[in-house]
């Protein structure tokens, strides 16, 4: 990269529920902030710049909320930067503040994301307040099923995929969904939402917030001098496309090709499926792991869904996807992009706890907005050079 | 601060007509001012390396308001893009860090809104903290006539000082006449506030000799920075503006004198309060343009101020601050100087 490096070091997340009744929004943001902090021995005094992301403000009601928020992100005196690029917020909000590093701008910055859905109606929102709104479910289950049809994956993968991310959930304190009985005869006897999507397949609507500390090269070394192995960033990019045009592909989007290819070129992957040891993929419902497993090259075309089916993207298999329980146990909407940053940042750190990757070196997280037009993705190195 | 390490500069820029009420989509708008800001660059939309668009859902009116405006900047290939719930002077911030990290050239940035679709007085009470003051209902109107009192009181401005700043930035009326007129709020008339106004702009940023390849007279930023501050007014100072301070400080205003200062000053007191805390003297044009008291297209206002700081660099001068801020008060606030040379 002509670049010059920079880390992750510090990462925190809240206790994501469906109302998080005992904190506001302020105690939202700092509960996942401080854990960042205490994580990379970090004090509010050592932030240079705060930048906050979160999706569409009519979800809670709160306009331009960076403001009052300036307050307890302990902004006061520094730059505060507020980003919204629809569900990749979360993602582009952390290579946004990768980039005031980057730039020579500032030494550490602070990523901050949220949502505190239960303030208000996301569906309501989603639909501007101005009638019937499709939800996020009905506006995907048509790429889904065309995914299907394409594919000719057998009607069980998606209920496999939502098993697997409630199971890995049980192993992640801060998930939101534990639902300890979980199984394919569950799923598939759950309420049948968006066809073929099952309220066992859908995400849940969260309370929650995700910080991340990203420092330069010198701090990161400092860090890794301590025994606090950071998390390189090798690569990141956002990309988007317009919503409706003739050619446009929003099962195999070219705005997710493309981003991926920025992120594999910088990052010196050239063969993803075997560099990439874990990735954390922004799947709120279960079809879309394997349409972003064929997205971002992590399996071939029409491919996807068999790496589902042999258990490859199990935890424990050859290439985990969303050990952390994913979008699917956790949604925060606006933070969910930024925890999937975050997972992929602790996986090559070492740091994920129950459930750690073994061995993982290099990570991908990422997000995805609108009708699938925004891509956030970064890959993370336990080293700069893991392929050396 | 640090010097960037590539130049950026910016090498042009467009805004649409500035009206009351437009029948236009946003999109429209945006579709209609990046082509007038890249076309006499010689430039089309897939020249366009990265892109930043600047707006506000509460507006707009609409949730995912900015996803449509995909469509005006043409994001087919897909385009390295990004978008800010802020005005577009900040997605002008981003771009400029996007710029360098060096691997690309050519950056778009927009501001865009349609104030004219929303009640300001409904509208602005919900970016106040939701717990203590949005239930307060207090408008913007309100906060400033608060700060036009501090600002009263600390000397800085007189209600007279304020008329002579509304005659001079809309080029009509008399001093005399427009103090005869009632309070709005008290000690604001009707010529201290601004317009509503729809509008959007966009600006074209382009790095090192791709800038001079493409314009005689690039405007170079050689200083971005900004602040922000405590939210809630009371428990601020609102006869200064230390954020401001700050960021023209890392901007480094002091290093020399600037000829032209365009400000986002939405009421005649924050002008006067502005100059103060920046230290402009006599001999510095401020808002030549009219500023946001002749046109307020919000989420675009501080972009226009960069733009109309850029045309002074383009028309041969030498170096303009161009100011935007955000929130109540001038809550948080941004500096962005502009050179003929790097």
């Amino acid at each position: 990269m002509s670049t010059p490096p920079v880390a992750v070091v510090g990462v925190g997340q809240t206790h994501h529920k469906s109302r998080r009744l005992d904190v506001s929004f302020g105690g939202l943001v700092r509960e996942a902030v401080f854990r960042a902090l205490d994580d990379a021995h970090m004090t509010l005094a050592d932030i240079d710049a705060v930048v906050l992301g979160k999706a569409p403000d009519l979800f809670e009601g709160v306009m331009k909320p960076e403001l009052y928020l300036s307050d307890a992100l302990g902004a006061v005196g520094k730059p505060m930067f507020r980003v919204h690029t629809a569900g990749s917020v979360g993602g582009t909000t952390a290579i946004v503040a990768a980039s005031h590093v980057q730039a020579g701008k500032h030494k550490t910055v602070l990523a901050v994301a949220f949502e505190k859905q239960s303030e208000g109606n996301a569906q309501f929102a989603l639909g501007s307040g101005k009638g019937a709104s499709l939800g996020a479910g009905g506006a995907f289950a048509p790429f889904i099923r065309a995914y299907i049809q394409r594919s000719g994956a057998p009607e069980h993968i998606g209920w496999k995929v939502a098993v697997k991310d409630r199971l890995n959930a049980l192993k992640n304190p801060y998930a939101h969904l534990k639902i300890e009985d979980i199984s394919i005869e569950k799923v598939k006897a759950s309420p049948m939402m968006w066809e073929p999507t099952r309220f066992l397949e859908s995400c849940p609507s969260s309370d929650g917030a995700c910080a991340v500390v990203i420092t330069d090269e010198a701090g990161a070394n400092a860090a890794a001098a301590d025994g606090r192995p950071p998390a390189w960033i090798l690569g990141a990019s956002s990309r988007s496309e317009p919503p409706s045009f003739p050619g446009r592909d929003p099962v195999r989007p070219a705005a997710a090709l493309q981003c991926a290819a920025d992120v594999y070129a910088a990052a010196g992957i050239t063969d993803p499926r075997r560099q990439i040891d874990t990735a954390e993929l922004y799947v709120p419902f279960s079809w879309l792991e394997p349409i972003w497993l064929e997205a971002f090259g992590l399996a071939e075309v029409g491919e996807g869904w068999k790496m589902v089916d042999d258990g490859t993207t199990e935890l424990g298999g050859a290439l985990p996807v969303n050990a952390s329980g994913g979008v699917l146990s956790s949604n925060p909407i606006g933070a969910s992009g930024l925890i999937r940053f975050a997972e992929a940042a602790n996986q090559v750190r070492g740091a994920a706890g129950e459930h750690q990757v073994d061995g993982a070196k290099v990570a991908i997280g990422m997000a995805y907005g609108a009708n699938n037009q925004y891509f956030s993705t970064w890959a993370v190195g336990s080293s700069l050079h893991p392929f050396d | 601060m640090s010097t960037p390490s590539t130049d950026i500069a910016v090498i042009g820029w467009a805004q649409t007509p500035m009206v009351r009420r437009t029948d236009k989509s946003e999109t429209q708008l945006l579709m209609d001012v990046i082509t007038d800001a890249i076309e006499p660059l010689g430039l089309n939309r897939t020249d366009i390396d990265f892109t930043c668009l600047g707006s506000c859902d509460y507006i707009t009116g609409q949730a995912f308001s900015f996803v449509s405006n995909l469509d005006a900047i043409g994001a087919w290939p897909p385009k390295r893009d990004s978008h800010v719930e802020m005005d577009g002077a900040w997605a002008l911030y981003e771009a400029w860090l996007r710029l360098q990290e060096g691997d690309i050239e050519i950056a778009v940035v927009t501001g865009s809104g349609r104030s004219s679709t929303g009640d300001p007085a409904l509208i602005y009470p919900m970016e106040m903290d939701p717990y203590f003051l949005a239930p307060l209902g207090a408008d913007p109107l309100t906060f400033a006539a608060l700060q036009a009192r501090a600002v009263i009181a600390s000397g800085i401005a007189d209600e007279r000082s304020m008329a002579e700043v509304a005659v001079r930035s809309r080029g009509k009326g008399t001093v005399d006449s427009l103090l005869a007129e009632d309070f709005v709020r008290q000690p604001l008339r009707r010529h201290d506030l601004p317009p509503i106004t729809d509008g959007a702009a966009a600006m074209v940023l382009a790095t090192g000799d791709r800038a001079r390849q493409l314009v005689e007279r690039p405007a170079y930023i050689t200083g971005f920075d900004h602040r922000t501050e405590c939210h809630n007014p009371s428990f601020r100072a609102l006869d200064d503006s230390p954020s401001t301070r700050i960021a023209a400080a890392a901007a480094g205003l002091g290093d020399a004198p600037v000829e032209v200062a365009e400000l986002q000053a939405a009421f005649t007191h924050e002008e006067l309060l502005l100059r103060n805390v920046l230290g402009l003297g006599d001999d510095v044009s401020v808002n030549p343009s009219g500023g946001a008291l002749r046109d307020n297209p919000i989420m675009a206002t501080g972009l226009c101020r960069v733009g109309f700081a850029a045309d002074h660099i383009f028309g041969g001068g030498g170096r303009a601050l161009a100011h935007a801020t955000s929130g109540p008060c001038l809550q948080q606030n941004l500096v962005c100087i502009l050179e003929e040379r790097p």
